[in-house]
């Protein structure tokens, strides 16, 4: 049973947004993500100023036996992205909601934010999956 | 690891097994309308010793004429033990293995040949080979491309004085993928890619630049100039390199002030016979940041559990069959029966004796093409410093001259016409370490004698050469 904290939104591709104070989001994938993936052993983040479409590719996380794109949930543009994983890839399994962080960014549309999933809806599509 | 065929009996045993009749049964899902049963055009097969025949009447029809040609496959002295020791059942094989637990002397063999080349070139990073060097430049501009984050063009600075068929395979591989190739020319004094004809470029968005040393011509080019204009206008360096020229120029790791970020070439010249061709083996070294955007296998060492060291395939996650069509390349393998000999070519030779290698090539084509252009109507073409090779400029139709030096049993050099017109009547001549004295005074006294029946006034009547 893993972790789904209700503080976030999460989407169709397993990643989490949670809105900050100063419009922006931070972007990571879901403790179920993380498990499903394995070890990581590198992370390749966006560049900042990058400006994507709602479910582009825009990072790669990469574990001993996959290679997984990580989709942004909503449309804007990177503000900030985690250097730490370049050294510390592993960040992503030990803390996924938190330290394991990838990206920031600011979205073009707020509203947009209502087309992701809240945790339930999430615990259930994640239930809905496994068959 | 030892072949035991099927016999009849075990077939019939395992047919009897999972109750099939025979194995046409096995088939039978695919729809009669797809099946072909027979191949029509394709010929009877042939007895061993009628193939054998075959083969030598084949062989035969090559010749062995003394060879005076390069033009990116060189004709150099194999010592027997490269193949004596490649061709033994523990290293003969073609292929990559996945099985590390079953292919610790293979996988190490690889990671001393990746060891090897990085040296050689002066980079971080090698990988296991690729086909060969004109798909190497394809690949190093396509991962160019991926790995240069800030440049969106995709535009390729690719200098004419690169070899014709690297950039004719690259333009093949690449212009379906929106990279465009962008020509630079080349001096035609020097025969060698001047830095301010990309002056025109700056300011542009240009994804990165290739840069051939020796070039094509044979001519060395200005290599830290170029490699320094390139990454002050944010592009990527891609150097092709010869290896054997490697133990005497300067490495493509020490280019400009940061080093190349790619070196690629063709790995023939190192044990690797000309075989009318092929196969060859590319090589693609890299700087430890691009590790990633790196195609083809590539070998790491590591401790097992108990902490012994172990080798094994690393970076997968690129490769195709985990990254599937966001892998860096299509490539899943490489030549590893080439690669074998190479690895042992050099570890033969060592650093010292691939520089007397090369030593020797240079002495003996300076040779070549002083006794060649002290004929009145040949001439050096360039006039900057080469390496192995060298363009002559003839002041009478080429064809004339080879064609009876095809005749006597030589192959004179590459005739540039087709490739490079502009040149008029010019050869691209290469003399290696095989080539004694007596072979190039050999070339040389033809040639003049071949001239002078051509050239000396009187008889109307021209003799005419098979």
């Amino acid at each position: 049973m893993s972790n789904i904290p209700v503080d976030r939104k999460y989407s169709r591709t397993h990643e989490w947004v949670s809105l900050n104070d100063d419009g922006t989001v931070t972007v990571g994938i879901s403790d179920s993500a993380q498990e499903q993936l394995g070890d990581m052993v590198f992370v390749e983040v966006p560049e900042v100023g990058q400006n994507l479409d709602a479910t582009e590719a825009c990072a790669v996380v990469e574990s001993v036996k996959a290679a997984s794109d990580v989709y942004a949930p909503v449309s804007g543009e990177i503000t900030a992205v985690n250097e730490g994983l370049t050294d510390s890839p592993e960040t992503v399994n030990q803390d996924a909601y938190g330290a394991g962080w990838i990206f920031r960014m600011q979205p073009a549309d707020a509203s947009e934010l209502d087309t992701l999933m809240d945790a339930e809806a999430y615990e259930s599509f994640l239930a809905s999956e496994a068959h | 690891m030892p072949f035991i065929p099927h016999t009849e009996a075990d077939i019939r045993e395992m047919l009897a097994a999972i109750g099939a009749a025979d194995i046409d049964d096995l088939f039978d899902e695919i729809p009669a309308s797809l099946r072909i049963g027979k191949l029509s055009n394709v010929p009877d097969g042939m007895t061993e010793q009628e193939i054998s025949r075959l083969m030598l009447e084949r062989a035969e029809a090559d010749g062995r004429p003394l060879c005076f040609t390069g033009a990116g496959a060189y004709d150099h002295h194999i010592p027997a033990a490269v193949w004596e020791i490649t061709t033994r059942g523990e290293f003969y094989s073609a292929y990559t293995p996945y099985q590390a637990e079953a292919s610790q002397g293979t996988l190490q063999l690889i990671y001393e040949y990746q060891t090897m080349m990085a040296g050689l070139t002066g980079m971080d990073v090698s990988n296991a080979s690729l086909y060969d060097g004109a798909s190497a430049l394809a690949e190093a501009i396509l991962m160019a491309v991926r790995a240069n984050r800030r440049s969106k063009s995709r535009r390729i600075l690719v200098p004419l004085a690169v070899h014709p068929h690297y950039r004719k395979t690259a333009h093949t591989i690449v212009h379906n993928q929106g990279v465009e190739l962008v020509s630079v020319p080349y001096s035609s004094e020097g025969g060698h890619t001047v830095a301010d004809t990309l002056r025109q470029y700056e300011g542009e968005d240009i994804t990165a630049l290739v840069i051939q040393h020796p070039n094509f011509f044979g001519i060395l080019e200005d290599v830290d100039e170029l490699t320094g204009w390139a990454h002050r206008q944010g592009a990527l360096v891609i150097a092709v390199t010869n290896p054997t020229s490697l133990a005497l120029l300067k490495p493509p790791g020490d280019w400009g002030d940061a080093g190349v970020d790619i070196a690629c070439g063709e790995g023939q010249p190192l044990g690797v016979p000309l075989a009318s061709g092929g196969p060859y083996f590319g090589f693609m070294c890299c700087k430890q940041g691009l590790v990633r955007q790196m195609p083809g296998r590539i070998v790491g060492r590591t401790r097992d559990r108990d902490g012994r060291i172990g080798y094994t395939l690393t970076l997968q996650a690129r490769e195709q069959h985990i990254r599937r069509s966001k892998a860096t390349s299509n490539i899943c393998t490489n030549q590893g029966l080439l690669v074998t000999a190479a690895t042992i070519y050099l570890a033969l030779l060592g650093a010292e004796g691939l520089a007397r290698v090369a030593q020797a090539c240079h002495a003996n084509t300076r040779m070549l093409v002083e006794k060649l252009s002290a004929n009145d109507y040949v001439e050096p073409l360039f006039n900057r410093p080469y390496f192995h090779e060298a363009v002559l400029r003839f002041s009478l139709p080429l064809a004339d001259v080879l064609r009876p030096l095809y005749a006597h049993n030589l192959l004179p050099g590459y005739d540039l016409s087709t490739d490079y017109p502009e040149l008029g009547n010019a050869l691209l001549v290469c003399a290696t370490e095989t080539r004694t004295a007596a072979d190039i005074d050999l070339y040389g006294d033809h040639l003049n004698r071949i001239i002078e029946r051509q050239t000396v006034a009187g008889c109307p009547v021209k003799p005419r050469m098979a």
